[in-house]
């Protein structure tokens, strides 16, 4: 069998705050001159690894593909999947390392992507047909297929600026699926379309397998990664942590997914409160299906608290933000209907349990209060983070993107005739 | 980037080292690339605009009315600084059709990939492509506003001479000239934004630096030779006066400094694609 992918010793490292930022010649050299002033600032969020204002994606990352598999990339946020595919399609170059591609490249990696949205849906097929090479008639041989699969006759002539998101996607993957390549590269595209679309796409995904070409696949929908794939990558911090049938590497990833979540919250020096009682942990997953896993919106999320050497029983409140720090919603262990909670249980920990979670995708923060006879003993900005993945509500996709709000409300349209209640 | 195609279809992707090789024949390989995106630039500046592709023309016939009026004002019907038995609009027209060429090719190219990010953070191809459409979408505008001074020139009852085969080597010159500017201020507006503040200061600065909208003979005629030597230099006096002798039977421009501001360019021009080139591997994690 021949190797279509390999991968040798791949790094890649990136610079803190700099990656999609103006940047001007003033600001780079004020920016020296604010790092050496700078002592002991306000803790930085979300960077895993400053080195010296590095952050490594990847980090000696090796593997080999043969041709024809469909190989799943798996890991959390910031685990370095999307780098390792901008790195495999080109937009990026590595720092260090090497990777042989046999064969064209198709990469799908944001919906539209290589897109012009001034341009026509027709000139965008045979723009990105441009992009891998292709001979205009070449192109022209697959058009029909395109467009009858993207099931966008009637937009062609439209600038694809008014497409819905759900048109780009379906002409970005039907673009990909098509023109000649031998290798596919899809970043976490299917979760955007209706149902019958990711039906249609997996249906194409087997095809194309089918027909020798590999495929490579991010997604955080581990359902879908094991019915495709046959190969699993578990990326964590960059590192390439498990290569294993899908199936060992879900698993394995679900895992991790729970270590990152009861990291240990004790080391932390910014709380306050009487501090008799601390916060040791905060976990945050979904149940749905009764795995541990991503929480999903309209599925069941579970809250997990844990304070160590509790000598009774402790109450807790928490606000939930979002991702501009707007409060969303606040929980309360001591509210007067909660009565599942005797007032003299053990000092275990606290579970609260949210059956649908009324939250669209995006990373959320808790701000945790904690209680203990009456009085505040530990209070913590940003005791947990978790991220709601796309999934759906109330029979709706719900995908990620700016501008739908935070909050998912079941409603119902109804017609005047049939209203049921009586108006006067 | 360090990537490219070997043989059939095998591509290496490794870290680039020092300043790597010219490597050329990949954009021929992506050369529909260009086309398209040369297509787009035309139809987004036109697509969305009442006059349309009439600005081709309506921006340097206001100049030239523009510098017609307050030349007439300031010096007199019969001293204005043009060549000698032909109206100054004709004259400056006959300038402005390049000056614009270089101008339009300039900005849109130093700006381009900067306009361009949704591509180069999204796919690959080689991206000496972004920087090169812009400059062959304003070689069609340019052929747009070179009819209309034929046009005018018909209507003064002034025929080109033989000069008029010279005019593809000036065109070329002036793209030339602008792309090697522009491969060095693309590369470095991705990186630092302030280039795009500088640039219609540029532009603006050598519209005057140029004899566009003067002659040279009439600004430095009375002036020593090295100043003149010096003037010439500039390329772009050496297209627009060139353009001029090859239409309206101006002076010719002085070969040997013609020679020499073409080496000038051919250096500028080589040593930005080097610069370009070493630079894009970073693109897509500035812009």
């Amino acid at each position: 069998m021949t190797t279509a992918i390999r991968v040798e010793k791949l790094c890649k490292r990136f610079e803190l705050g700099r990656s999609s930022q103006y940047l001007t010649l003033r600001e780079s050299i004020a920016k020296v001159a604010a790092a050496r002033l700078r002592g002991g600032g306000p803790e930085r969020t979300g960077s895993s690894d400053p080195d010296d204002g590095f952050v490594w994606a990847l980090r000696d990352v090796s593997f080999e593909i043969p041709k024809g598999q469909v190989v799943g990339i798996l890991g959390g946020n910031g685990a370095g999947k999307s780098t390792l595919l901008k790195v495999l399609s080109r937009i990026t170059e590595p720092t260090s390392g090497r990777a042989e591609l046999r064969g064209r490249v198709a990469s799908l990696l944001e919906v539209g992507t290589g897109f012009h949205p001034e341009l026509t849906g027709r000139e965008n097929v045979y723009l990105n047909g441009a992009i891998l090479g292709m001979r205009k008639s070449e192109v022209r041989d697959r058009y029909d297929e395109i467009v009858s699969f993207a099931g966008v006759e009637r937009f062609l002539d439209t600038p694809v600026k008014r497409y819905s998101s759900g048109m780009k996607m379906r002409l970005a993957f039907a673009v990909a699926a098509h023109l000649r390549s031998e290798i596919v590269i899809v970043d976490e595209v299917l979760a955007v379309g209706d149902n019958e679309f990711q039906r249609k796409c997996l249906g194409k995904m087997n095809a194309i397998a089918g027909e020798g070409r590999t495929v490579l696949f991010v997604s955080h929908n581990t359902a879908l990664l094991s019915n495709l794939c046959e190969r699993g990558l578990l990326l964590v911090d960059g590192e390439l942590r498990t290569d294993a049938p899908i199936k060992e590497a879900v698993a394995e990833h679900l895992r991790t997914y729970e270590r990152a979540a009861t990291s240990d919250l004790l080391q932390r020096t910014d709380r306050a409160g009487e501090g008799e009682l601390r916060l040791g942990a905060v976990e945050v997953f979904g149940t749905d299906g009764g795995h541990k896993g991503p929480p999903t919106p309209g599925g069941p999320v579970r809250f997990v608290f844990h304070v160590p050497d509790a000598p009774g029983a402790w109450d807790l409140q928490f606000m939930i933000y979002d991702q501009q720090g707007f409060p969303v919603a606040s929980l309360d262990s001591r509210v007067p209907e909660n009565a599942r909670l005797s007032p003299d249980r053990e000092g275990g920990p606290l579970i609260c349990d949210v059956p649908e979670l009324p939250l669209v995708p995006g990373c959320y923060r808790l701000n945790t209060a904690l209680f203990h006879r009456g009085y505040l003993q530990d209070h913590l900005q940003g005791a947990a983070v978790f991220e709601v993945s796309e999934g759906t509500f109330d029979g709706r996709a719900v995908e990620a993107k700016r501008g739908s709000g935070t909050v998912l409300l079941r409603y119902r349209w109804v017609e005047a005739e049939t209203m049921p209640c009586e108006v006067t | 980037m360090s990537g490219k195609y070997d043989g059939e279809s095998r591509t290496i992707i490794e870290a680039s080292e020092g300043f790597g090789s010219l490597d050329l024949t990949e954009l021929w390989q992506f050369r529909e690339i260009i086309g398209f995106l040369a297509l787009r630039d035309l139809q987004i500046r036109y697509k969305q605009s009442f006059l349309g592709v009439a600005w081709v023309v309506v921006q340097p016939l206001l100049t030239m009315a523009l510098f017609a009026v307050l030349f007439g004002l300031l010096l007199g019907r019969d001293r204005m600084p043009t060549i000698e038995g032909v109206p100054y609009t004709i004259s400056t027209f006959c300038a402005l059709v390049p000056w614009t060429l270089f101008a339009t090719a300039l900005t849109a190219s130093s700006n381009s990939l900067v306009s361009n990010q949704n591509l180069i953070t999204k796919v690959y191809f080689p991206r000496l492509a972004i920087p090169i459409a812009p400059a062959c979408a304003a070689l069609v505008d340019f052929a747009a506003a070179f009819a209309v001074l034929l046009v005018m020139m018909a209507i003064y009852g002034i025929v080109p001479g033989a000069g008029l085969v010279a005019i593809p080597f000036f065109t070329l010159l002036a793209v030339a000239s602008a792309l090697a500017l522009s491969l060095w201020l693309s590369a470095l507006n991705a990186m630092y934004h302030d280039v795009r503040h500088v640039l219609p200061f540029i532009v603006q600065l050598g519209m005057f630096a140029t004899p566009v909208v003067y002659t040279t003979a009439h600004l430095l005629g009375s002036q020593p030779a090295w100043v003149q030597t010096v003037y010439a230099l500039n390329p772009m006096a050496a297209v627009v006066e060139g353009f001029r002798w090859a239409l309206l039977g101006g002076p010719l421009p002085a070969l040997d400094l013609l020679a020499g501001s073409c080496c000038g360019v051919a250096i500028a021009l080589f040593g930005g694609l080097c610069f370009f080139r070493r630079m894009e591997s970073t693109f897509a994690d500035w812009v």
